[in-house]
């Protein structure tokens, strides 16, 4: 019997449409369907310029914007040759990190939704809340930050901004043993997700699979370790990985993610205090990245660098360059090409949604219908990444 | 010693000596790329996957890309990460205008399976080999290849009343339900 | 030896007596009017109906629970604990759309998902309402290239257009106000309008 899951069905994450084949319960053939959100976001980037590009890459992967400003300013950066200033790699590094924490809440929240324990919603979104009115100060958008610009920052963190933050930091610890307490050792989640949606190590990495996924079947990989970028090879952390593979040791990876979050955060706030509550949000190379506004005033080269930036955008060097960040869900990276112009020739996006789908036949096979609602669950997907 | 790129290429030279390998340069090429003949692609992966030293094992993304005036037109690249080395390796394959085809690497990295369909949802680029070669993210009934440089944005006016004489105005049923106009009066 | 304890010692209000200057006996007529006064209603049979209908529809909306984009994460932010949409009523999101009454379209509407919103919006049951929720579903927002639909509004009818890029969820609690104000407006009682009249008034 062949069944249609989706795409419009509660638990799917999105709008994705899975096509089962069934003998009785057991999943025979697992076939997903996507594209049902494709956005046409990389034909779109080759006719913005970088900036306007990146509020096309906060839509993308919505429970994570400020992950997706970092990996398109990195690798339009990585282009230019530009390094921004060790304060402005401090304040990403930390809203990086409080991106994670709050998307790993959301997905803790849906993903206990679909198994069937509806409490758990309410407390992490609570604390997502707490994380978008972060955003809210800083960047003046709740999801939609757009807060990175290509060489530093828009704007300077506000007044209060690290005492916020570090209040949310300090009182996150209690509030990720909350979450543990109702789930960790319930024998309901265990049975529903411990053993299901088994995916051993050799095949995550034949398929790509990266991110929580992969290390939750045992691969010490990481890209904050692995291709340090921003400065995180000076940060104190570790990096959890599971035993299993199965969608509980995933579960207790992000689980232990958060909390090394919260480690790094604190670094970062101690590192911005250190380095200046307030001072320079970008570099100093007017050829691609705006003056600060008093200069515009004052001096005339800042004028016409301001002038040309805003009017034409920057001319980059031509050439290539891949650049990728550890996302919330995986290996989030952007493949770009310039031929001179201000606007990108071409611009591919490696979305670790799309490649860690790609994996869920291979977790629900010979499996019953209820997995499939483990599996899709525990791989953390978002359909607006997916499909671009 | 750490692997190096320059060792990788250095390797495959060794093992292929016939080929015609190129590297990339240019002013802001960041990454060691490589050119390779399509004909021999399939034999270049496996090699890179299964020698103990280089360890290919993961191809994180593939894709294509359209440089229109240039011949020959269309590029794939791929994306090779090493685990074991913590090593990025790209290699690319040109392919010409009419008809363009490469060899599919699905049975080297079975992960190439979508990355290929979408390269084909969006250039038209045929993978041969491929086990499922359809459509992945357009509609099944599209026409045409999205991203090639010579297929249009797709951009559609927005309709403002100066360029669209005949819109049809709200029913003036539903006037009531506008917020009313407030008068202020001067101080 | 008698009990002098108080035999009722917890008084309820009723049991205390009135000051004997203020209590004035009631004729039985007088009775029914008070009664009458308090708990009847006078009005038209058919605009009875109707406004029962507008009280029942517009304070228990039932939404589809349908996210496609951005939107969807703030759709459910209002089902969430700051935001609790409870408080109006519509926080029974349902599954099927055969058991909803309000579509929330939130997020940008690509051309492979435009018949699916179509069939989903006819599965529907009437009376049925429309919220385009954000600029995507309103206009098609900042994608406007060959993938996205520009605006919902071409496959489906749309009541309230809540802008924003996502709408916060105030703005989305807003819509449904709104939203509810339109119902509470309408003439159920009327039955549905003829086609004819609407084509005459060149809506439909």
């Amino acid at each position: 019997m062949t069944i249609n899951m989706g795409p419009q069905h509660p638990s799917t994450h999105g709008v994705l449409r899975v096509a089962l084949e069934l003998d009785g319960e057991t999943i025979v053939a697992c076939k997903p369907i996507i594209g049902y959100l494709h956005t046409g976001m990389e034909k779109q980037a080759e006719y913005k310029t970088y900036t306007q590009s990146i509020p096309q890459t906060d839509r993308m992967d919505y429970i994570s914007p400020m992950s997706n400003n970092l990996a398109f300013c990195l690798a339009a950066e990585k282009i230019l040759g530009v390094e921004p200033p060790a304060r402005v790699q401090a304040i990403r590094v930390l809203l990086a990190e409080l991106t994670r924490i709050s998307s790993h809440a959301v997905w803790m929240g849906t993903h206990a939704i679909d198994i069937g324990a509806l409490t758990v919603f309410w407390y992490t979104f609570r604390e997502r809340e707490k994380v978008l009115s972060i955003y809210d100060h800083v960047a003046g958008a709740r999801m939609t930050s757009s807060y990175f610009r290509v060489g530093g920052l828009s704007r300077d963190i506000p007044e209060g901004f690290l005492d916020r933050c570090e209040k949310f930091v300090d009182e996150m610890p209690a509030h990720i043993d909350e979450y543990e307490s109702l789930l960790t050792k319930n024998p309901i989640w265990i049975a529903r997700t411990q053993g299901v949606a088994l995916l051993s190590a050799k095949d995550a990495v034949a398929w790509g699979v990266t991110g929580p996924s992969l290390r939750g079947s045992g691969v010490n990989y990481d890209i904050r370790k692995a291709e340090p970028y921003s400065g995180y090879d000076t940060y104190q952390f570790d990096v959890p990985v599971g035993r299993d593979g199965d969608a509980y040791s995933r579960y207790v990876v992000r689980c232990a993610e958060m909390r090394e979050s919260v480690k790094i955060a604190k670094q970062a706030i101690q590192r911005i205090r250190e380095l200046g509550e307030f001072g320079p949000y970008r570099v100093r190379d007017f050829k691609y990245v705006l003056p600060p506004k008093e200069e515009v005033k004052t001096s005339m080269e800042a004028l016409i660098h301001h002038f040309k930036i805003v009017a034409h955008g920057f001319f980059p060097p031509v050439g290539e360059a891949y650049s990728a960040v550890e996302a919330p869900k995986g290996e989030l990276g952007f493949y770009m090409v310039s031929d001179g112009s201000p606007r990108p020739w071409r611009m591919k996006v490696r979305s670790p949604s799309f490649i860690n789908l790609q994996a869920l036949p291979l977790m629900v096979q010979g499996r019953m219908i209820a997995d499939v609602i483990a599996a899709i669950g525990s791989i953390d997907i978002v359909l607006g990444e997916v499909d671009r | 010693m750490p692997l190096t790129p320059e060792r990788v290429e250095q390797k495959l030279r060794e093992r292929f000596p016939g080929l015609a390998f190129e590297r990339q340069v240019g002013e802001a090429v960041r990454d060691y790329t490589l050119i390779v003949p399509a004909d021999s692609l399939v034999e270049i992966c496996t090699f890179l996957r299964d020698d103990a030293e280089l360890d290919f094992g993961m191809l994180p993304w593939m894709g294509g890309a359209d440089y229109l005036p240039r011949v020959p037109r269309f590029e794939t690249i791929y994306n090779l990460l090493s685990l074991s080395n913590a090593l990025r390796f790209t290699l690319k394959v040109r392919i010409g205008d009419e008809q363009p085809r490469v060899p599919s690497v699905v049975g080297v990295w079975p992960t190439a399976n979508w990355h290929e369909r979408e390269t084909y949802d969006f250039y038209g680029i045929e993978f041969t080999g491929h086990p499922d070669l359809t459509r992945i993210l357009l509609p099944d009934e599209w026409q045409g290849w999205p991203l090639r440089k010579d297929s249009p944005l797709g951009y559609e006016e927005v309709a403002f009343t100066h360029n669209t004489p005949n819109r049809i105005l709200p029913s003036p049923a539903l006037k009531k339900l506008a917020p009313k106009k407030v008068k202020y009066r001067a101080q | 030896m008698a009990d002098t304890r108080d035999p009722k010692p917890f008084r309820t209000l009723a049991s205390i007596p009135a000051p004997r200057e203020l209590v004035m006996p009631k004729s039985e007529e007088e009775n029914l009017y008070e009664e009458v006064e308090r708990g009847v209603l006078f009005t038209k049979v058919e605009s009875m109906v109707g406004w029962a209908m507008n009280q029942a529809r517009a304070n228990a909306i039932w939404p589809l629970g349908f996210g496609l984009a951005c939107c969807a994460i703030e759709m459910m932010a209002i089902a969430g604990p700051r935001f609790d949409v409870s408080r109006f009523g519509a926080e029974v999101f349902r599954g099927s759309p055969r058991q909803a009454d309000l579509m929330i379209v939130a997020g940008r509407v690509s051309i492979k998902m435009a018949p699916v919103v179509r069939q989903l919006y006819e599965q529907m049951p009437d009376p049925k309402w429309v919220i385009a929720m954000g600029a995507c579903s309103s206009c098609g927002g900042v994608f406007n290239n060959y993938a996205i639909l520009q605006g919902v509004d071409k496959i489906v009818p749309v009541d309230v257009y809540v802008p924003g890029c996502p709408p916060r969820p105030e703005a989305l609690l807003h819509g449904i106000m709104k939203l509810q104000e339109k119902i509470l407006l309408s003439r159920p009682e009327l039955g549905p309008i003829p086609r004819r009249r609407l084509k005459k008034k060149g809506v439909a």
